[in-house]
């Protein structure tokens, strides 16, 4: 584990390989509800990446402490301060995202991602290698997370990217960019739970395809996959 | 060489009718509608129909050629989906939002699951709600007579509507809804060349005119306005997305009744016939299991062993 190559894999493994949401199957609920725009998804992404990298350094650090019984509710503790800070902060400098977030930004705290993260990586591994994993989880979750909201936006309203402005000031409060013509419908049910689950389904297909489809020349990765999951 | 003996599995008796025939006579079936629909709504209704089958065709055809199965679009399926769903819109849709609607019943509903036969519920049922959901306001304007003013449809109009008009559809309404006439005449010829069972039709118009009577509401008005014609005769009786045994049949008509009923009365939706009929749709595996019929010869106290286990 201590070759650079290794090193990117660590990192790049939350990408495609194993992305939390469509190949461990993990926070699907917060994928679903929070990607019915794309800035949502970003927010929402970040914050969870934040989370993740924390929790993870720091049960990393604590692994040889924690004792194995009661490993869970430390774990619960460390990530539970870091969504508590992460509440706050979201609260004061971007109170738009908090609203349209809602009740999923303290939910993080039981994001099946973050605690599976945890139990599955950092309670076995060091610091570096732990917080390499947690920054390329939280992008494969934020890359996810974007996608479906941008899918589900563009056709579902018609824009792309509505309420970026909150989130970066410098391009105005009223940021948008609009994808599909005025005239033309937006397919509203996109943005309710049928099209959330469409969308994550058909992702989930694309992704299990690129992962497994016979590669050409290089031997096939080893997947350490761990089916399954939920929330 | 002619008489060699041929040993094969059951069935042992095979029928001449092939899907092509049967979806064919659907077809057939659905024509005169068409035409009444014509009359009415103008000749939009035919192109509007027109482009929804020619997309369900090709919907099918291109995800077959895709995914290497087997081309079926000779056995007529695509086409009865195309003439249901066209049926199930507003004269007024935008074409476009009836070839996302094919899109819908063929790839995402049909085909991803499966193909013909493997459908968890009726394709065109699926396109007209999820359209319905989509296109909320679209899908709910009524052109009617082929000029733009919309009226409303007999179970949402105050003053009500006479029954020789709900008879010859001259009213708001999807296309092919609203001429109860040559609905029951579609389905009463599909009935005579025994391509439905009279079944499932008869217990979901008793349901629904009991219930009617029960709740104090014109029977023979609730039974002619809405969609309960087409989705009584057309789309419940989807041979994939119904039960087999005659049991399971009335059940499932009884079902239909009930729900059709329940939202149209007490619900806020003016309409619930197309929600029924999926609701039920998803009821059918587990319909058929309950309905299950004795094998033959088979006593009955080994079935009770076989419960018990």
């Amino acid at each position: 584990m201590s070759s650079k190559n290794s090193k990117l894999k660590i990192l790049t493994n939350g990408f495609l390989n194993e992305n939390p949401v469509l190949r461990l199957v993990l926070g699907t609920c917060p994928t679903l509800a929070t990607s019915t725009m794309a800035s949502n998804g970003i927010g929402m992404g970040l914050a969870a990446t934040f989370v993740l990298l924390c929790s993870n350094v720091v049960i990393s650090a604590l692994r040889k402490v924690i004792p194995d019984q009661v490993r869970i509710p430390c774990y619960i503790t460390v990530i539970a301060g870091f969504v508590s800070v992460v509440q706050m902060l979201v609260k004061a400098f971007v109170p738009a995202l908090d609203a349209s977030l809602g009740v999923y930004l303290p939910l993080i705290v039981v994001n099946c991602i973050i605690l599976g993260r945890a139990e599955m990586f950092a309670s076995k591994n060091g610091i570096v290698d732990s917080a390499l994993d947690g920054i390329g989880m939280g992008i494969g979750f934020t890359i996810t997370l974007t996608i479906m909201g941008t899918i589900r936006e563009i056709l579902g309203s018609g824009t792309w990217m509505a309420g970026l402005g909150e989130l970066i000031p410098a391009l105005g409060k009223d940021f948008v960019i609009q994808v599909l013509p005025e005239s033309i419908d937006p397919f509203t049910i996109m943005t309710s739970a049928p099209g959330g689950f469409f969308v994550f389904g058909v992702m989930m297909a694309a992704a299990t395809w690129l992962t497994t489809r016979p590669k050409k020349a290089k031997a096939a990765a080893p997947a350490e996959a761990v089916e399954g999951g939920n929330v | 060489m002619d008489n060699k003996l041929i040993v094969t599995a059951a069935p042992h008796i095979t029928s001449v009718d092939s899907t092509q025939k049967i979806m064919q006579r659907v077809c057939i079936a659905l024509v005169p509608t068409l035409i009444a629909s014509v009359i009415i709504f103008g000749i939009n209704s035919l192109i509007l129909t027109a482009v929804t089958v020619a997309a369900c065709v090709i919907f099918e055809y291109l995800y077959c050629k895709l995914v290497g199965r087997e081309v079926a679009i000779s056995d007529f399926s695509a086409v009865v989906t195309g003439m249901l769903l066209a049926f199930n819109l507003p004269a007024t849709l935008p074409w476009w939002m009836a070839v996302v609607g094919a899109f819908i019943a063929i790839v995402i509903v049909k085909q991803l699951f499966g193909g013909l036969g493997y459908n968890f519920a009726n394709p065109a049922i699926v396109g007209r709600i999820a359209l319905a959901m989509g296109f909320a306001s679209r899908m709910s304007t009524y052109g009617f007579p082929a000029d733009a003013t919309s009226t409303a449809t007999p179970l949402a109009s105050s003053e009500g509507i006479d029954y020789v008009t709900l008879l010859l559809g001259n009213h708001g309404g999807v296309l092919g809804e609203t001429c109860a006439l040559t609905l029951l005449l579609g389905g009463l010829y599909l009935i005579a060349t025994k391509v439905i069972s009279p079944t499932i039709p008869v217990t979901y118009l008793a349901t629904v005119a009991v219930l009617s009577l029960v709740s104090g509401r014109d029977p023979i008005y609730q039974l002619l306005s809405g969609g309960l014609m087409l989705g009584a005769f057309f789309m419940a009786t989807d041979y994939v997305t119904s039960p087999t045994t005659t049991k399971g049949k009335i059940v499932f008509g009884l079902g239909l009744g009930v729900i059709t009923c329940a939202i149209r009365f007490l619900g806020t939706m003016n309409e619930g016939v197309s929600f029924a009929i999926l609701l039920m749709n998803l009821l059918v595996p587990y319909i058929e299991i309950l309905t299950r019929q004795d094998r033959l010869g088979i006593a009955k106290t080994k079935k009770k062993e076989g419960a018990a286990k």
